[in-house]
């Protein structure tokens, strides 16, 4: 899908292209890249952490674990010990960072595209507020820690997720449609109760105080394979939407009349990417908690290698957002091993300084 | 679905616009506007600021919720569907938005989008055609050049490229010339008369520079208080007594050399 987009005009009589940096031109390199940078962050994800793992053993004991079905024997694999931690806490961590980081990523780029806004991010529409209410409300009140195999807290925090975007999309529709700015108004005025509520029952409820910061602040260190599993689903079908969206929301960037006069219907597209947008979101909130900056800064990075088309921007989003988050919880569990950093506040500290250091060096090339 | 470019030539449609009338919440803009353009003609729509030019533009392509009835070689627009309609006609704003971080021949490729899956990326025939487009405007050696880069010229055309790249039978200009200095503005206008004569395109477009209007369509429709007042060829439009009674201004239609030629008169004292 993205080769036809390097070779859009070969067919032009070369012309000067001066002021073109050099991976838009190959958007195809720089996905493939992206690529490979998430799976060697991955690898780096399992190797790194309070008990290191040999790369030669970990790999060797994954193939052994990929290929035993066919009766392929792979030696060389990890000890017994090393290899429950490999698979029982550091694969799903590792996997499901780079799922969150991922879908955060894409669903930023996603609002920030069908917003025309470069400050939106997948939070905007009150999917943080929402799912911090709805995680504070069952860390304090509920009796049970669990409804079947999920906790409770995961479930009120993506239900309250979607309560959150769907008032504000209720109340865009209601006062005034789908209109970028109206709803941009709603989503704020949404956000703003929540967390007004948020803050009340936290309030409230002191003791609770650690767990629900914990909550809020993101968070990892829990990840099991049921989380991976539960959440795959979701992710996967909002993520496929979004990236098939791609190509409409490049119409999208003319303006409405335009787009409309293009054959497109904004209203319906505006609403298709922010419900599956949201979806992401929520889904990745939920097993995480509110991991900033990922959604905000990480399309801007993409931006920086691909240019502004949409189609191309999101896959290289989902990828580099994967990579990113799976590199900052790295840091966030190794630095201060064995006890660890809250990944959000990792995020931006880490996330912060690469931006302006991207903003700096893009600044000096023009 | 076969990869043909379409024959060079494509012929305009006849476009009728019936009882149209349109407004803004309880205020009425427009009022049984009657219009009729043939196939390969310049009709440009006159009248002064908030007399609903742009209104009429916009509900021709239906944007703007309206009554009455706009057709299409015969066909009401009513019921076709937004790509059906994408396919006959082109608009061009008057303040395009123009996408931020993507190159000029991304932008125009844009122009496809009607005539492929909205899913699906850009084929042979696309690009062919928007390399063709690009080309008959000059717009080759700016292909790959971001399209904020170009100057406000070039990025008329682009629009100007974007909007020919759907290959469409009937072309909407809203103010063309809106933010181009005059050779600029005549560049454009020579531009669109040559697609016009080329393609048999048809053409509709406002035009707040009465002079250029009556030197380049070959019909003008002076709007005013959301009704037309006047229809026909620039000369029977173009009255000072007119000018006077719709714009409130003092002017003088002199002959020029492509037509008639409107002249401010100062007032004295």
């Amino acid at each position: 899908m993205t080769a036809t987009a390097g070779s859009g005009t070969r067919s032009q009589p070369g012309g000067p292209a001066p002021a073109t940096p050099r991976g838009r031109r190959r958007p195809g390199l720089v996905l493939a890249g992206s690529g490979v940078a998430l799976l060697l962050a991955l690898l780096v994800g399992v190797w790194v952490g309070a008990l290191p793992l040999a790369p030669g053993a970990v790999v060797a004991t994954l193939l052994d674990h990929l290929l035993g079905p066919l009766g392929i024997d792979v030696p060389g694999g990890l000890s017994g010990t090393e290899e429950a931690v490999l698979l029982k806490l550091r694969l799903p961590r590792v996997l499901l960072a780079a799922l969150v980081g991922a879908a955060l990523a894409v669903a930023g780029a996603a609002y920030q595209g069908v917003f025309r806004n470069p400050l939106a991010d997948p939070y905007l529409l009150g999917a943080a507020a929402g799912a911090g209410l709805g995680a504070t409300l069952v860390i304090a009140y509920s009796p049970v820690q669990s409804l079947g195999p999920v906790g409770i807290v995961p479930l009120a925090a993506f239900a309250g997720a979607l309560l959150g975007v769907g008032s504000a999309l209720l109340l865009g529709a209601v006062t005034g449609g789908s209109h970028g700015p109206t709803l941009l108004l709603a989503g704020i005025a949404v956000a703003a109760f929540l967390s007004a509520g948020q803050t009340l029952v936290q309030q409230k409820n002191t003791d609770d105080l650690r767990e629900i910061y914990g909550w809020l602040l993101g968070q990892l260190g829990k990840a099991q394979w049921s989380d991976v599993l539960v959440v795959l689903p979701y992710l996967g079908v909002s993520c496929l939407v979004l990236l098939l969206c791609g190509r409409a929301l490049d119409v999208l960037a003319v303006g409405d009349d335009e787009a409309s006069s293009l054959g497109v219907h904004p209203g319906r597209l505006r609403l298709l990417v922010i419900v599956a947008a949201s979806l992401a979101t929520a889904s990745a909130v939920a097993v995480s908690g509110l991991i900033g900056f990922v959604g905000l800064v990480v399309p801007h990075i993409a931006r920086r290698f691909v240019g502004g088309s949409n189609a191309r921007l999101l896959p290289v989003s989902l990828l580099v957002g994967g990579a990113f988050l799976v590199l900052t919880d790295v840091v966030a569990r190794v630095v201060v091993a064995p006890a660890e950093l809250p990944i959000g506040v990792v995020t931006a500290f880490i996330g912060a300084p690469f931006f302006a250091g991207l903003l700096w060096f893009g600044a000096r090339r023009r | 679905m076969s990869a043909q470019t379409p024959p060079e030539g494509t012929t305009g449609a006849r476009v009728e616009v019936v009882g149209l009338s349109a407004g803004y919440g309880r205020r009425q803009v427009l009022d049984s506007v009657r219009l009729t353009v043939g196939p390969g003609g310049w009709l440009a729509v006159i009248g002064p600021n908030g007399s609903g030019k742009s209104t009429l533009l916009r509900s021709v392509l239906g944007f703007h919720r309206h009554e009455g009835q706009v057709r299409v070689d015969g066909v009401p627009t009513n019921g076709m569907p937004r790509r059906e309609r994408a396919r006959a006609m082109a608009y061009a704003p008057q303040i395009p938005v123009l996408p931020e971080g993507i190159t000029t021949s991304d932008y125009v490729t844009l122009g496809r989008t009607p005539h492929r899956p909205l899913l699906a990326a850009p084929r042979g025939v696309d690009r062919r055609v928007v390399a063709d487009v690009m080309e008959r405007l000059g717009l080759g050696p700016m292909a790959k050049r971001p399209l904020a880069t170009l100057s406000g010229g070039e990025q008329q055309r682009a629009v100007l490229a974007r909007a020919l790249a759907q290959q469409p039978r009937v072309l909407l200009l809203d103010e063309p010339t809106a933010s181009l200095d005059l050779g600029h503005a005549q560049q454009v206008l020579d531009l669109v008369d040559l697609l016009r004569r080329q393609d048999g395109l048809t053409v509709v477009s406002t035009l707040h520079d009465l002079t250029l209007a009556g030197q380049y369509a070959d019909r003008l429709a002076l709007l005013s208080g959301g009704r037309v007042v006047a229809e026909g060829t620039p000369a029977e439009v173009l009255t000072a007594e007119a000018l006077s009674a719709h714009y409130g201004a003092r002017a003088q239609v002199v002959a020029g050399p492509g037509g008639p030629a409107v002249l401010p008169v100062r007032s004295v004292g």
